[in-house]
């Protein structure tokens, strides 16, 4: 009965993974704005920067990997390597993250020192969307950090963790 | 049976040694990014305006500072050399130690959870680079490659140190999850093994 509930915990867990590594893909992929001032008309895309775009690819990459994991049967012997892909897909989640949030930082703030500025004052809606697509993207890579755990100790026996 | 004594207390097996030397090189490595990074300073003088025939000259620096990503990535590797540090320490001393149970699972789960903090920060410097180096057409951010040429090329250096330790982190979290499979595997055979 306990396993019934661990397995089942698991699973729960990496279909929120999917679901908010999903949410994060869609939302930054349908970020787009057209702003327009002295006659001349700017359109902020997600394609504009290139950490955007790794962090599409990257979110892309996580969540078709969930869902495939989602369906691993339980006696497979791929759940030892499942570990190391989780781990893979933590670190692929966290360098997209970092990446997409330095650059966003800079839109945001600007950087005084190089003479760029901000760029967020012109296009509102479109840094909102970033923003939450980032925020979701935290989320994936929190849940997939737990997920590393789970992974890790459904694998390797029990037994371990009891012996002192 | 062939995984029983890989990995007994007071041996030097492979594993054992594959696994410091991956320490030590990613310890280089990760100190090597930071030292360079932290050390990365320009300072240029440069004409800004023209007034008559007297041009007005501007002292201009850069800096690791100025950028937050940069700032991150010192940071971060310099928490990861020290892990690599420590984890050197308590390998070359376990050999006299008991072995308690939390031993090899703790050194798993640092080792995984410093390999992700390592990729962030070589990842979010990285792209950073890549703005200052090719500019962004979309929001007019110029570039300052072309002003801070040394300053491009020692942040370039210490990204690919960085780099590296990233792998050799991956490399090192793959090996230390296998020597916690093998010791579960012991344990759960061969019920009656004090130590390890």
């Amino acid at each position: 009965m306990v396993k019934l509930t661990k397995r089942i915990g698991g699973l729960v867990l990496r279909l929120a993974a999917f679901g908010a590594a999903l949410a994060a893909l869609i939302v930054m992929v349908t970020s787009r704005e057209r702003a327009s001032f002295f006659a001349v008309s700017l359109e902020a895309k997600y394609t504009d920067m290139a950490a955007f775009k790794y962090f599409v690819i990257a979110n892309a990459v996580v969540s078709v990997y969930s869902f495939l994991v989602l369906f691993l049967p339980k006696e497979s012997l791929l759940w030892k390597f499942v570990v190391v892909l989780d781990l893979v897909m933590t670190m692929l989640l966290t360098s997209s993250l970092s990446a997409a949030l330095a650059v966003a930082q800079v839109g945001k703030k600007g950087n005084a020192n190089a003479g760029w500025l901000p760029i967020c004052g012109q296009v509102p809606k479109f840094c909102d969307q970033i923003t939450g697509a980032l925020i979701a993207g935290f989320v994936a890579l929190v849940l997939y950090v737990f997920l590393l755990l789970y992974s890790l100790h459904s694998v390797v026996d029990p037994f371990l963790l009891q012996k002192s | 049976m062939p995984g029983e004594n890989i990995l007994l207390a007071g041996e030097t097996t492979k594993s054992w040694k594959l696994l410091l030397g991956m320490r030590i090189l990613a310890f280089m490595a990760t100190l090597a990014a930071a030292i360079v990074m932290a050390l990365n300073k320009e300072t240029k003088t440069l004409v800004v305006a023209t007034i008559g025939t007297i041009p007005i000259k501007a002292t201009l620096t850069a800096k690791f500072q100025h950028t937050p990503a940069f700032v991150f990535f010192v940071i971060a590797n310099v928490m990861v050399s020290f892990h690599n540090l420590l984890m050197i320490a308590l390998q070359i001393f376990s050999r006299k130690l008991e072995y308690k149970g939390f031993h090899i699972l703790s050194v798993a789960i640092l080792d995984m959870l410093n390999a992700t903090l390592v990729s962030a920060a070589a990842n979010s410097a990285a792209f950073m680079a890549e703005l200052g180096k090719n500019g962004n057409k979309h929001a007019k951010w110029n570039k300052i490659c072309d002003r801070f040429a040394t300053y491009c090329d020692h942040g370039g250096g210490a990204l690919i140190a960085a780099f590296a330790g990233v792998i050799l982190m991956l490399l090192i979290s793959v090996v230390s999850i296998s020597r916690l499979l093998i010791s579960s595997n012991k344990f759960s055979t061969d019920a009656a093994s004090p130590s390890i």
